[in-house]
């Protein structure tokens, strides 16, 4: 959705909406009394607000992360149900064995809107712990140093919020496979690489064996 | 390694906002304006169509054309901001500056006219919830002006000691954008009280 007050000559052409809006909300009212104006007040706020929904939003701001020492490699992972997956496991160890890495897995909660609008996020953080606790014990039996946390439950918000205190050199976005993925199915991965200024590695996980 | 130490702690609390803070700031103010104008007006409807109050209440009478060359005004003084704005964005300093001196007269007319209207309209707040319901809403529009007004000066100010430029007139924005807010809402006000 458009914010109408985006920028001075956003809510201008408010203005000037608003104006030809009232004054036809006068009109039908002059004409029809208050029934009409009280629809032509409906149908109008109905068109407006349709339009201003229909607009595309402001281009999100491409971020750039946070420094640290040139000699340490840090990795950060985003995955949920995939996060004990092999084929993830597999990237992490191929990615970090040259480099003095440090990782960061960060596991978003799974949070359907009822239980969001709820705050009934509990269980889905417990249970994304969960995996994480298995993903974090195999690599530490790999002898990889890893950090893990559970994220927002969206997993771009989750992914900027590791990104921008993290600071990695580059990402890792574990999905399952475009079938069964809600991730592949919004675009998570694509809107990732177009915010954020790190080289983004996307793995398919086929099948999870905890 | 002074990369380092300059990010230790958190990220600047903007870092991810589309918006810049100040203009955030000002979304943020005319949000809660909205709201308050929004409590105004539901105290109008409750008067009027609720309690079936008759508009305006005999023997008074709203100066309906009065008011709309007032309304007038203020429209245009939004054309006038917003040329303003425009002409610094392409380097114009005098375009800038007259379209803000041009904005300020015209908020002032507005606000004397509005001042003029009520030592000559015939009723005060205390005639009955008819005179209560117009004095609010219009007082509480006129005090947003009177607001509005006090930033444009301001920027006004500063424009003629030289400030602002094509990159950065961020004042002159954030200051468009509120003025265009009260002028939205007048319209609002005039159409209810006045027209309808």
């Amino acid at each position: 959705m458009r914010n109408p007050l985006r920028s001075e000559a956003e809510a201008f052409r408010f203005v000037i909406i608003t104006l030809a809006a009232f004054a036809a909300i006068a009109i039908a009212t002059a004409l029809g009394g208050w029934i009409a104006g009280t629809l032509v007040f409906l149908l109008v706020t109905v068109i407006v607000f349709m339009s201003y929904y229909r607009q595309p939003g402001e281009e999100p701001v491409r971020q750039t992360p946070a420094a640290h020492s040139p000699d340490e490699y840090r990795l950060l992972v985003i995955a949920n149900e995939t996060v004990a997956g092999r084929e993830l496991f597999d990237t992490i160890v191929r990615l970090t064995r040259d480099h003095d890495a440090t990782v960061l897995v960060v596991a978003p909660a799974l949070v359907d809107r009822t239980h969001a609008w709820t705050s009934d996020v509990d269980p889905a953080r417990a249970a994304a712990q969960g995996r994480l606790d298995v993903s974090l014990a195999n690599l530490a039996a790999a002898g990889i140093e890893a950090t893990g946390e559970v994220g927002d439950g969206d997993p771009l918000v989750a992914f900027g919020d590791a990104y921008r205190t993290f600071g990695p050199d580059e990402a890792v976005i574990s999905t399952h496979t475009p079938e069964h993925s809600g991730w592949l199915e919004q675009g998570v991965v694509e809107k990732a690489r177009e915010r954020f200024d790190v080289p983004i590695t996307h793995v398919v996980v086929e099948s999870v064996t905890a | 390694m002074e990369a380092h130490v300059a990010h230790h702690g958190p990220p600047a609390a903007h870092a991810s906002s589309r918006v810049n803070r100040e203009v955030l700031g000002m979304f943020l103010f005319i949000a809660s304006e909205v709201m308050v104008f929004g409590s105004f007006f539901a105290m109008y409807f409750f008067i009027r169509v609720v309690n079936g109050v008759p508009w305006p209440t005999p023997p008074f009478h709203l100066p309906v054309y009065v008011a709309g060359i007032n309304t007038l005004i203020l429209v245009t003084s939004s054309f006038t901001m917003h040329w303003s704005l425009q002409s610094i964005k392409k380097g114009n300093r005098a375009g800038m500056k007259a379209g803000l001196v041009l904005t300020v007269l015209m908020g002032l007319t507005f606000l004397l006219t509005q001042l003029m209207e009520y030592s000559r309209i015939g009723f005060a707040p205390h005639n009955g919830a008819f005179g209560s319901v117009f004095y609010s809403l219009t007082g509480l529009h006129g005090a947003h002006v009177l607001v509005g007004l006090t930033i444009l000066t301001c920027m006004t100010i500063r424009a003629f000691r030289g400030h602002f430029s094509p990159e950065h007139h961020n004042g002159v924005e954030i200051a468009g954008i509120y003025w265009h807010f009260v002028d939205v809402m007048w319209i609002i006000v005039y159409t209810t009280v006045y027209i309808l």
